[in-house]
């Protein structure tokens, strides 16, 4: 590491930017293409071996960085995770309570062999659901950036939960639909 | 004396050169002085080299167009298409080892050996043979020495068929400063003049592989959306199914089968390719073989041929769909489409292009050079000579790690911008565990069993504690040229920990390593070959002027002592030119030369034009 400045501690650090859940997607961008500019390893070849590694460590935390900070969802889920949230996997025994009834119902529909006709519409009704999870993600987001705190940020965890799970009925039911 | 020198010790800057390794054919192209790519013709003034190479009699190799007549005389000692055998093990290559003439090796290991007469070569030293002509065209050519080369890849390619590639320009003797992805090259030489900005697709159907990319151009950046594609998927095939056909229509014909004539089938093969390359012009053609006086004839129409290939056209549109999903793009949104690759001559190709698409394709660049063309743009950027433009690549596939019960736990993501990274923590299931072994994974599916073996990393010397207590922090990291590297942490001591890897398909290090000595030992015997050929000529030249001379006046004014001096050197030299010692053949010149140094002054003298002039050693 002699000889080269050490890598920024997180994401919102390579882009120089505050822990807020609302970004800027086109400025992130600019920045994304600003700082691959600066530091690919590309732009290294003819350099010292320090130097190029340097350039591939910083690029890699930058391409991992813009990955996680251009998706809400994930962007949410790396905040709490700094922010000492624990937010490992669900797994399929602790279902969300509110989505008890519909997981029961759509392991009946799946088990029973289903058309097109019935798949279909749970696929719209759970893509809406996913779609709400998400306004909700996005108005807890701006409430966390006006100053709510860990407070906020706790309610984020449970709809980021239940979002995750939504998301895997979407999959089942288009694995099903396939 | 016209010897061949490139001057190597010259201060002028050896230029990093782009190399398309194809299926069929491959080019060298450089950046020109005025910031223009070329392709850097061949000897012959060709500027594809056919990726072709055998193995003649007496060991010495061909490569290109002398090879691939060797294809005909030779078959069993000549080897195409070697790129589809690429970081592959053997048990997957036995469908298509029905269709190529070579035998395997006895093998011992996970790497395929290739039976060339009494030689055995992997497929990373077949490239290896076809990027030492590239390079040798390339230094002829600029007439400097050649070190240093992007090569391209099709973008599908997987972890172990980047390296196998890497590999063989190791052992060419080229420092492979970065592997390209061909699609994406071909972008490079298409967007490189015109300040394009929005998203393109490049459609990429060449001899033997398949591959799309979505990329969005702005402000000189590639930013490559997602890429998808198909490593066993090329005009090769359509040429199978041409021939199968071609097959069955002679064993009925002629009453027996030519399938296991090796001779035959490469006639046949040729016969196709030519009627199928007709097709793109013209309406009907008719397959022709000619063979020990008997004559097969097909006539094929578009219509058919069209018929023929439409499945395999339609599995290369799947593959663009699933790529528009991933880049997230609407078709509408895709402004152009480019067309690279041999294949997309096919009309019908064309017409797919354009339906799915719903964009005119662009062809202005031979789609035979394109990906050559931007490869050496990307040599330039690395070396600094373009500065405005910059690549910005994914990897094709997920890479995960196996996990209980046989299940991949994904780590990084297909159509992740590269270089890209994954943190793992791990630790021992046993009190006093030392090892902990690491399965990585190539693919898209859920279960190991349905991915592709990637490489087994023996995390080592941790240190003997309980059960669960060892935090190893595994950091698997995709570099720019799609290739992973593995580092290991101790997170209780923040010490490095030592990683063994053991690649399940593809050389070792060591392997490669010896393959690199075995190349310069060869180079060493072809560069003494060389040396002795080059000491004859010149031999061969003073020995005719002296020829010439004894017509001279000048012979006759020397002294008798002085002409049996000549007439010993010449004897002399006459003795050594058979022998296989340069050194010893050029002594013998100089002392000719010192012998014929009176007789060189009296031809002067008489103003006769110097034959012996310009015979210095």
């Amino acid at each position: 590491m002699t000889g080269t400045p050490a890598l920024p501690a997180d994401y919102y650090a390579v882009f120089g930017l505050e822990r807020r859940l609302v970004l800027d997607e086109a400025a992130l961008q600019k920045t994304f293409y600003q700082l691959s500019r600066q530091f690919h390893p590309d732009r290294f070849a003819g350099r010292p071996p320090a130097e190029q590694t340097h350039a591939l460590d910083f690029t890699a935390l930058l391409n991992d960085g813009y990955r996680v900070l251009r998706d809400p969802v994930r962007r949410t889920e790396y905040l709490l995770k700094l922010e000492g949230f624990d937010i490992g996997e669900q797994r399929s025994n602790n279902v969300p309570p509110e989505l008890l009834e519909e997981v029961f119902e759509l392991n009946m529909m799946l088990e029973s062999a289903p058309d097109r006709d019935e798949l279909e519409p749970a696929r719209t009704k759970f893509l809406g659901m996913q779609a709400e999870a998400d306004r909700e993600i996005a108005a807890l987001g701006r409430q966390f950036d006006a100053g709510g705190g860990r407070d906020t940020l706790s309610s984020l965890r449970g709809v980021l939960n239940r979002r995750r799970y939504i998301q895997n009925l979407v999959r089942d039911v288009e694995k099903a639909l396939a | 004396m016209a010897t061949f020198d490139i001057d190597f010790g010259s201060a002028q800057k050896s230029p990093v050169v782009g190399i398309d390794l194809g299926t069929t054919n491959s080019l060298v192209a450089v950046l020109d002085p005025a910031g223009h790519p070329e392709v850097i013709p061949g000897p012959d003034g060709g500027r594809l080299l056919p990726s072709v190479v055998s193995i003649a009699e007496d060991g010495s190799v061909l490569v290109g167009y002398p090879a691939q007549d060797a294809l005909l005389t030779h078959p069993e000692r000549t080897v195409y298409s070697a790129k589809r055998l690429m970081g592959r093990g053997s048990e997957e290559i036995q469908d298509e080892l029905k269709l190529l003439p070579f035998r395997l090796a006895e093998t011992s290991d996970s790497v395929i050996r290739l039976q060339l007469g009494d030689r055995t070569f992997t497929p990373p030293q077949v490239g290896a043979e076809v990027l030492r002509e590239l390079k040798r065209r390339a230094e002829a050519h600029l007439g400097v020495e050649i070190t240093q080369a992007v090569i391209t890849v099709p973008a599908y390619f997987n972890d172990a068929q980047r390296q196998a590639t890497k590999d063989a320009g190791r052992i060419a003797g080229l420092e492979v400063l970065r592997l390209v992805n061909e699609p994406t090259a071909a972008s490079l030489a298409y967007g490189l003049d015109k300040r394009k900005e929005g998203v393109i697709a490049v459609y990429d159907f060449g001899g033997g592989t398949f591959d799309v990319s979505i990329l969005r151009l702005q402000d000189g950046i590639f930013e490559v959306l997602a890429t998808n594609g198909d490593t066993h998927l090329g005009g090769d095939d359509i040429d199978d199914l041409l021939i199968r056909i071609a097959l069955e229509d002679i064993a009925s014909e002629w009453g027996e089968s030519i399938a296991r004539n090796q001779e035959a089938v490469q006639l046949l093969r040729r016969a196709v390719i030519r009627a199928k390359e007709e097709l793109s012009f013209v309406p009907q053609t008719v397959i022709n073989l000619e063979y020990q006086g008997r004559r097969y004839q097909r006539e094929l129409t578009r219509q058919l041929f069209d018929q023929l290939i439409t499945p395999t056209v339609e599995r290369t549109l799947g593959s663009c769909r699933q790529c528009i999903k991933d880049a997230g793009v609407a078709v509408e949104d895709i402004a152009e489409v480019v067309l690279v690759g041999g294949s997309t001559r096919i009309p019908l190709v064309r017409q797919a292009v354009r339906n799915l698409f719903r964009a005119e394709p662009h062809t202005e660049l031979n789609p035979d050079e394109v990906v050559a063309l931007g490869a050496a743009v990307q040599a330039a950027i690395l070396s600094g000579d373009v500065q405005d433009t910059l690549l910005l690549d994914v990897t094709p596939l997920s890479l995960g790690i196996e996990t209980m019960g046989g299940v991949v736990s994904r780590l990084v993501h297909r159509n992740s911008t590269i270089p890209a990274s994954a943190h793992e923590v791990f630790t021992t299931a046993v009190d006093g565990q030392k090892n902990v072994l690491i399965h990585v994974l190539q693919g898209e599916r859920e279960l190991v069993k349905d991915c592709r073996s990637l490489a087994r990393f023996d995390l080592k010397d941790i240190n003997p504690m309980p059960a669960g207590a060892a935090r190893i922090e595994v950091r698997f990291l995709i570099d720019a040229n799609g290739i992973l590297n593995v580092t290991a942490r101790d997170q209780r001591t923040n010490q490095e920990t030592s990683v063994d890897v053991k690649p399940s398909y593809g050389l070792t290090d060591e392997q490669v390593e010896h393959m690199i000595l075995e190349s310069y030992e060869k180079a060493e015997d072809d560069f003494k070959a060389r040396q002795v050929r080059e000491a004859r000529v010149e031999a061969d030249a003073i020995l005719l002027a002296v020829e010439k001379a004894r017509q001279n006046d000048a012979w006759f004014e020397l002294t008798n002592e002085e002409r049996t001096h000549v007439d010993l050197a010449v004897n002399r030299l006459l003795t050594v030119y058979h022998g296989d010692d340069h050194s010893v053949i050029n002594d013998h010149i100089h002392h000719l030369n010192a012998a014929t140094m009176k007789l060189a002054e009296n031809m002067m003298n008489t103003a006769v034009s110097g034959v012996l002039r310009g015979t210095k050693v």
